[in-house]
C-alpha cells in the first residue's frame, strides 16, 4: 500500500544562518487586495490626524536674560551651543542639550546689536549701542581670569548689524555705512554709502562669499561686492525691509523680511520683481533665517508668532506661539535643520522643533519606513478635501485671528474696488498689478 | 584636417589670454582691496633712480613698436591686433615661430609651400595635402552662447530637481577609510604615545606612509585595459561606418543623370511612407513627431517663394514657354513640386473633426474662413503663437466632441458638401476679377474689413485685459488656497479632528450646493482615450460578445446521478411554489420605471383658473392657455443605465462620499485622468513589494543626525559647471556629426534640383 503524504522542501522555508531574515512569501495579485486607494485614503486621513495630535512643537524655554533678546548666534562647529545678546548689553552662552546657560558676560553698555561665530568657532564678535566692536574668546575664562574681549574696536557711530566672511579674516558691520573690517585692523578696509543714513542688517552670501547685501532705512535693499569700492545695486521697496538671509544652498536667493508684514524672495540678478511674496504675518516681520538644506525657512514676526515658510511657496506652512511668547525679535534655524530658535521680547529664547510632528530621536527602520510612508500618503492624498482640512488646521490666538481676518477683508475691499476701477474706465487706463510688483518702486543701479 | 587644428590652437591660444587677463583684473581687484600701503612701498622704491631708467628704455622700446606698427596699419588694410604676450615659452618657440605680430601670422600653406621643394616626401602624402589645400570645407560653427546657456540652466535645472538631497552635501563615504587618512588627524597625548612617536621618528619610520600614490589611485579609478579596447574598437568601427557613408554619398552626389535622381527621389518617398506607416503602427509618438515635422516642412514651402514660378530662372522660362515645350514643362513641374509640397497631409484620424470645424466657421461666403490662414493645432504645441487659441477650455472642448458625437454621419457628409459648395462659390468672384471692377469691390471690401478688424482688435485688447485680470486674480485665489486655515480651535486628540470634520460639513450644508456635473468627476475605471463610440452608450448587445469561460477545475467531480438532479427538479418545484406570487423581474423594472420618472423634470403648471376667463366649476382651461403657462422644463441628460436593463444608477449625489472627494482639479494636473492615475496607484507594502515600497516612500530631503550642514561650497558650485561642461562638450559633439549628416543630405537635396 502506497501513503501519500505532504512533502516540503525545506530549502524553500528554512532559514541558512539565524541572522537571515525569514523569508514570507507573499501573493501581490490585485484580486486578493482589493479597495487599494480607499484603505490608503483611510492610512492616509489617520495619518494626517495622528500628525496633528503630535504635533508638540515646543521643546524649551531658556529663561536667564534679564532684558529682552536682540540677537542670537549659531556656532558654527557645535551644534549644542548657542549665544543670545539681550537690550541690556549681558550675552550669554547657552548649552541647548541641557537647557542651560553656560556663560554669562557683560558686553556692551547699552543694546548687543549683532553677534555672529567666527568661521573657526574659536571667537565670536558683538556689536552694541556703545560704538565698539568687541572680539571675545569662545571659551570660558577659567578661575579667577577676568573676563575681557580679545579685542575692542572703537567705532564713530552706533553699529547695528554684524556678519563675518565665511572663510576669511573679514566681517562687515553696518550703521551709518556698511564697513568692511579686517581683523587685524582698527579701522575698516572699505566703506559703502549710498546716500543712506542708516542701515539695519547686512549679510555676507555664504556660498559667493565675495557678496553681501544689506536692508537700508530708505526702504532699500543695497548689494554690495567686497572686492569693488562701490556698492553693485539697489532696489527701492514701498517699505522698510528690516532683515535678510541668502540661501545658503541657491547662491542668488535671498529673503528679505519687511515692514509691510510680508517676505520678499529675490533673485540677487533680476531685483525689479520678487520671486515670491510670502504673506501670512499680521504684522511687521522682523527677522528671517533659512534652513541649512535651504528649502525653507523661518520668520520672526512683532506678531508674536513664528512662521516657518517653504522657500518657493506664497503661504506659510507652520506658524508657532505661545500664550507667553511677546514680539519675536529674533530667529534662528540650527545647522543640523532640526530646530528653530526664536528670542523674544520677554527675556526668553525658545526651542521650536522644525517638523511639529516629527519624533525626535533615534528611530528603528521599521519606524523610518513606516513615517516615509505616512508621509508620502499625505503627499499623495492631499488635494482631498478632508486631509487638506485636517492637515491645514493651526490653532491661532484669539487676537491674531482676528487681525488676519480683518486684513483679509481689507484686502478684498482693496480689490474690489480696484476691479471696479478699472471696469467702469477706459480700457488699459488701469492697468492690472501683480501681487509681485506692487512692492517694488524701483531698482537702482 | 591641418587648418581645422591650426583654428584650434588659435582659439586655444585665444582662451588662454582671456583667462590671463581675467586673472590680471582678479589680482588688481585684490590689490585694490589692500591698497594703501602697497602705495607707500611704491614710493619707496621709486628713490631708485636706476632701475627707473630701465624701465623707461623698455618703455621707449615698446613705443617705438606701436608706431611702427600703427605706420604699417595705415598702409594695407587693418587688421585686428594681437595681444601682447608674455609668456617666456613663445617667445622662445623652438620652430622660430614668432607669434608676436599679426603679420608674422603662419598659414598651412606657407608649410606646405616649402615641402613640395623637398624630394623626401612620398607623392602620396603631396596630393593627399594638396586635396587638403583646395577642400575649403570650415569647422562647424559652436554652439551660441543663448543655445548653451540654454542647455547649462537645463543642465543645473535637472539637477536642481534631483529625486533626494542628502544633507550635509560633501559627506565622506562611509566604511573604513585608508590607514593615512586616520593618522594624520592624530596626535599623541599621553606620554606613551609621544614616546613611541618619538621612537619612530628617530629611527627615519614614516609615520604616514601612503600605500597608494595619488597616480595609482587615479589608475584605479580609471577603466580596465579590457574595457578601454572595446571602447577604441567601437570608436573605429563608428568612425569607419560614418566615413564609408559620406563616401558614399558623395559619388552619389556626383552623378549627373537627371533620371537617376529622379527615381532614386521617388524610391526613397515610397520607402519614406512604407517607414511612416509603419511607426504609425508601431511608435506612434514618433510618428506623431515626423507628422509635425512634415507640416513644418509644408509650412516653411507654404511661406517661401520657392517652386512659385517667380524666381528669375522661372521668368527667363515664362518668356520662352510661348515657344518652347520643355519651358512649359518645366514650368509646369516646379508648379507640381510645390503642389505636392504644400498639399495638406490628410490623415484619417484628424478628417472629421476638421471638416466639423470647417462647417463650423465657414458660414460666412464673402470672406475665407478664418482657419485657412491659422497655424495647425498640432504643430508645435510647446509654441503658444502656433496654437492658435492661447489657452482652451478643456471643458468647452470636451462638451463640443459630445456635440460632435450626435450628428449623425450623414448630416456631416451634407454639411460638407455644403461647406464646400460655399467656399467654392465664394473664392470663384475673386479669382475671375481681373477688372477695375476688382479693384473697387477689393477697397470696399478692405475697407469693411479695416473696421472690422479694428472693432475685433478693441474686442481682443479689452478681452486680453479681461484674462489677465482674471488670471492675476486667480493666481491670489490659488495662494490663498494654499495657506494654512487658521482657527480659533485646538486640536489635541482625535475626537478634535472629527470635530473639525464635522464642522466643515455643517458649513458644507448651508453653502449652495454647485452642480452634481461638477462634482462628480468621470468614473475611475474609464480610460484616458474614450472611444466617440463609448460616449454614445453601451449597447447591450456588444458588451457580452466573448462567451463565458469555462473554468476547469482539478477537482473530483461531483457524483451526478439521476436521483440527484430529480431531487433538483423537486427542489426548484418548491421554491417556484413558495414564492408564487414573487415576480422579482417585474418588480425590478417597475422600480426602475419609478426612479426614471423621478428623475425627469416635472412640467411646472403656472395657470391660474378663472384668469382672464370665465370664472365657475367645471370649466376646461382653454387650450392657449395651457401652451402658454404650462412649462416644460428641457430633457435631462440620459441616465447612466439607460442601456443597462438589469442595473439601477442612482445619480443622486451622495453627500457622505462627496464629502471626501475632489471637488476640482488640482492645479498641476491638466484631465482628470491624470490626477486619479496618480491616486489609482497604490503605495503600501500590501500591494508593492519591498524593494518598490522603499523606493517610492524615499524622503525627499534626507539629512543625517547630528551633522551640521555647511553652506554650499563654491568649489562645488566649480565642480558643477565642470560636469556641465563635459556634458556640453559632448553635446557639441553629438551636434557636430548630427550637423555634418545633415550638410551630406542638404547637398545631395541641391544637386538633385
Amino acid at each position: 500500500m502506497k501513503v501519500k503524504v505532504l512533502s516540503r522542501n525545506p530549502d524553500d522555508y528554512v532559514r541558512e544562518t539565524k541572522l537571515d531574515i525569514q523569508r514570507v512569501p507573499r501573493n501581490y495579485d490585485p484580486a486578493l487586495h482589493p479597495f487599494e486607494v480607499s484603505r490608503e485614503y483611510t492610512r492616509a486621513l489617520n495619518a494626517t490626524k495622528l500628525d496633528r495630535v503630535f504635533a508638540k512643537p515646543f521643546v524649551a524655554s531658556l529663561d536667564g536674560h534679564r532684558d529682552g533678546v536682540n540677537c542670537m548666534a549659531k556656532h558654527t562647529n557645535s551644534l549644542s551651543t548657542l549665544l543670545s545678546g539681550s537690550c541690556d548689553g549681558e550675552v550669554k552662552v547657552w548649552n541647548l542639550t541641557k537647557h542651560e546657560c553656560v556663560r554669562t558676560l557683560q558686553a556692551h553698555e547699552g543694546f548687543v546689536r549683532g553677534m555672529i561665530v567666527r568661521f573657526c568657532g574659536t571667537s565670536f564678535f558683538t556689536v552694541g549701542d556703545d560704538k565698539t566692536i568687541k572680539q571675545w574668546k569662545m571659551e570660558t575664562p577659567g578661575y579667577g581670569e577676568e573676563e575681557e574681549p580679545l579685542n575692542t574696536i572703537l567705532g564713530k557711530t552706533v553699529f547695528t548689524g554684524l556678519d563675518h566672511h565665511q572663510k576669511d579674516a573679514v566681517f562687515a558691520t553696518c550703521g551709518q555705512q556698511v564697513d568692511i573690517w579686517d581683523e587685524q585692523r582698527s579701522s575698516p578696509i572699505r566703506s559703502f554709502t549710498w546716500g543712506v543714513d542708516s542701515f539695519s542688517s547686512v549679510r555676507f552670501n555664504p556660498v559667493e562669499t565675495e557678496l553681501l547685501a544689506s536692508c537700508a532705512s530708505d526702504r532699500s535693499i543695497v548689494l554690495y561686492d567686497m572686492r569693488e569700492s562701490a556698492p553693485l545695486k539697489k532696489v527701492i521697496m514701498t517699505m522698510r525691509s528690516n532683515s535678510l538671509c541668502w540661501n545658503p544652498m541657491e547662491a542668488y536667493y535671498f529673503t528679505s523680511s519687511n515692514e509691510d508684514y510680508n517676505l520678499y524672495t529675490y533673485d540677487m540678478r533680476y531685483l525689479n520683481k520678487p520671486i515670491i511674496v510670502h504673506m501670512d504675518h499680521v504684522s511687521a516681520v522682523l527677522d528671517v533665517d533659512y534652513s541649512p538644506t535651504g528649502k525653507e525657512f523661518v520668520s520672526a514676526s512683532f506678531d508674536k508668532t513664528v512662521r516657518i515658510f517653504p522657500k518657493d511657496v506664497g503661504h506659510s506652512r507652520e506658524v508657532y506661539h505661545t500664550k507667553r511668547m511677546q514680539h519675536v525679535i529674533c530667529v534662528k534655524w540650527s545647522a543640523d535643520n532640526k530646530y528653530i530658535l526664536s528670542g523674544s521680547d520677554e527675556m526668553n529664547i525658545r526651542l521650536w522643533k522644525a517638523n511639529a510632528a516629527e519624533k525626535l530621536g533615534v528611530l528603528a527602520p521599521r519606524e523610518r519606513q513606516a513615517s516615509n510612508y505616512n508621509q508620502k500618503l499625505k503627499e499623495k492624498f492631499h488635494y482631498h478635501p478632508q486631509i487638506r482640512r485636517i492637515a491645514h488646521h493651526r490653532h491661532l490666538p484669539k487676537s491674531i485671528y482676528h487681525q488676519s481676518k480683518e486684513l483679509r477683508v481689507m484686502k478684498e475691499a482693496r480689490r474690489r474696488k480696484e476691479r471696479n476701477v478699472r471696469k467702469h474706465s477706459k480700457p488699459g487706463s488701469v492697468p492690472v498689478v501683480s501681487e509681485k510688483e506692487k512692492h517694488v518702486v524701483t531698482v537702482v543701479k | 584636417m591641418a587648418k581645422v587644428s591650426s583654428k584650434k590652437k588659435l582659439s586655444k591660444t585665444k582662451a588662454k589670454k582671456s583667462s590671463e587677463v581675467a586673472g590680471d583684473s582678479a589680482v588688481k581687484k585684490t590689490e585694490v582691496v589692500y591698497d594703501e600701503e602697497e602705495e607707500e612701498d611704491k614710493e619707496d622704491f621709486n628713490e631708485n633712480v636706476t632701475s627707473e631708467e630701465e624701465e623707461e628704455d623698455g618703455e621707449d622700446e615698446r613705443r617705438r613698436q606701436k608706431l611702427l606698427e600703427a605706420i604699417s596699419a595705415l598702409g594695407g588694410k587693418r587688421k585686428k591686433t594681437l595681444g601682447e604676450r608674455s609668456e617666456a615659452a613663445v617667445q622662445l618657440s623652438e620652430f622660430s615661430v614668432n607669434a608676436e605680430g599679426e603679420g608674422d601670422k603662419i598659414n598651412l600653406s606657407d608649410l606646405i609651400g616649402s615641402m613640395d621643394k623637398t624630394p623626401q616626401v612620398s607623392a602620396k602624402t603631396r596630393k593627399q595635402l594638396k586635396t587638403l589645400q583646395q577642400s575649403n570645407r570650415t569647422v562647424e560653427s559652436p554652439l551660441s552662447k543663448q543655445e548653451t546657456e540654454r542647455i547649462q540652466r537645463d543642465v543645473a535645472f535637472q539637477k536642481a530637481a534631483s529625486e533626494q538631497l542628502v544633507f550635509p552635501l560633501n559627506q565622506e563615504a562611509p566604511g573604513p577609510k585608508p590607514m593615512e587618512r586616520v593618522v594624520t588627524g592624530w596626535k599623541a597625548r599621553t606620554p606613551l604615545e609621544e614616546e613611541i612617536f618619538a621612537l619612530l621618528s628617530a629611527n627615519k619610520q614614516p609615520i604616514h606612509d601612503p600605500i597608494l600614490t595619488p597616480q595609482e589611485e587615479v589608475s584605479m579609478k580609471a577603466m580596465s585595459l579590457e574595457e578601454a579596447k572595446i571602447r577604441r574598437a567601437e570608436l573605429q568601427k563608428a568612425r569607419a561606418l560614418q566615413s564609408y557613408y559620406e563616401a558614399k554619398t558623395r559619388r552619389e552626389r556626383k552623378i549627373k543623370s537627371k533620371k537617376y535622381h529622379r527615381v532614386q527621389n521617388k524610391a526613397k518617398r515610397k520607402d519614406f511612407v512604407k517607414q511612416f506607416e509603419e511607426m504609425v503602427k508601431s511608435d506612434p509618438a514618433a510618428a506623431l513627431e515626423e507628422l509635425h515635422k512634415m507640416e513644418l516642412a509644408r509650412m516653411q514651402e507654404r511661406m517661401s517663394l520657392k517652386h512659385q514660378n517667380s524666381g528669375k530662372w522661372a521668368k527667363s522660362k515664362a518668356i520662352m514657354a510661348k515657344y518652347d515645350e520643355g519651358a512649359r514643362k518645366a514650368m509646369q513641374q516646379q508648379l507640381e513640386v510645390n503642389k505636392d509640397l504644400t498639399q495638406k497631409l490628410v490623415t484619417a484620424v484628424n478628417d472629421e473633426e476638421e471638416e466639423e470645424e470647417e462647417e463650423d466657421e465657414g458660414g460666412d461666403p464673402e470672406v475665407l474662413p478664418d482657419f485657412v490662414n491659422d497655424a495647425e493645432q498640432g504643430v508645435d504645441s510647446s509654441n503658444p503663437w502656433m496654437r492658435g487659441k492661447l489657452s482652451e477650455d478643456p471643458a468647452e472642448k470636451e462638451t463640443s466632441e459630445i456635440e460632435e458625437v450626435k450628428e449623425t454621419e450623414e448630416e456631416a457628409l451634407l454639411r460638407e458638401f455644403d461647406s464646400r459648395r460655399k467656399r467654392r462659390q465664394a473664392l470663384i468672384p475673386v479669382i475671375s476679377l481681373d477688372d477695375d471692377e476688382e479693384e473697387e469691390s477689393k477697397t470696399a471690401a478692405e475697407e469693411e474689413e479695416e473696421s472690422k478688424t479694428a472693432v475685433e482688435e478693441k474686442e481682443e485688447s479689452k478681452e486680453e485685459e479681461e484674462s489677465k485680470v482674471a488670471a492675476v486674480e486667480e493666481e491670489e485665489e490659488e495662494e490663498e488656497e494654499e495657506g494654512l486655515e487658521e482657527t480659533l480651535m485646538r486640536i489635541r486628540t482625535l475626537e478634535d479632528t472629527e470635530e473639525l470634520l464635522m464642522q466643515e460639513e455643517s458649513a458644507a450644508d448651508e453653502a449652495p450646493v454647485p452642480p452634481p456635473a461638477a462634482e462628480n468627476p468621470p468614473p475611475a475605471s474609464q480610460p484616458a482615450g474614450t472611444n466617440k463610440k463609448r460616449k454614445r452608450g453601451i449597447e447591450l448587445k456588444q458588451v457580452l460578445t466573448k462567451a463565458t469561460k469555462v473554468i476547469q477545475v482539478p477537482l473530483a467531480h461531483t457524483v451526478e446521478d439521476a436521483e440527484d438532479s430529480d431531487d433538483n427538479q423537486e427542489q426548484r418545484g418548491l421554491i417556484r411554489e413558495a414564492f408564487a406570487g414573487d415576480d422579482v423581474v417585474s418588480d425590478f423594472l417597475k422600480e426602475k420605471r419609478k426612479q426614471e420618472a423621478a428623475g425627469k423634470p416635472q412640467v411646472v403648471d403656472l395657470t391660474l383658473p378663472g384668469w382672464g376667463e370665465w370664472g365657475g366649476t367645471g370649466l376646461k382651461l382653454s387650450r392657449r392657455k395651457r401652451k402658454k403657462f404650462r412649462m416644460k422644463a428641457a430633457p435631462p441628460p440620459p441616465r447612466k443605465d439607460v442601456s443597462l436593463p438589469g442595473v439601477i444608477i442612482s445619480e443622486k449625489r451622495n453627500r457622505s462620499i462627496t464629502l471626501h472627494q475632489v471637488n476640482t482639479l488640482p492645479f498641476p494636473f491638466e484631465t482628470h485622468t491624470q490626477f486619479e492615475s496618480t491616486i489609482r496607484t497604490p503605495l503600501g507594502r500590501t500591494w508593492n513589494t519591498e524593494r518598490t515600497v522603499k523606493k517610492i516612500s524615499k524622503p525627499k530631503v534626507v539629512t543625517r543626525m547630528g551633522a551640521i550642514i555647511e553652506p554650499m561650497a563654491r568649489e562645488e558650485l566649480m565642480k558643477d559647471r565642470n560636469q556641465t561642461m563635459n556634458i556640453l562638450s559632448q553635446a557639441e559633439q553629438r551636434e557636430e556629426q548630427k550637423l555634418k549628416c545633415e550638410r551630406i543630405n542638404k547637398n545631395k537635396c541641391k544637386q538633385k534640383e
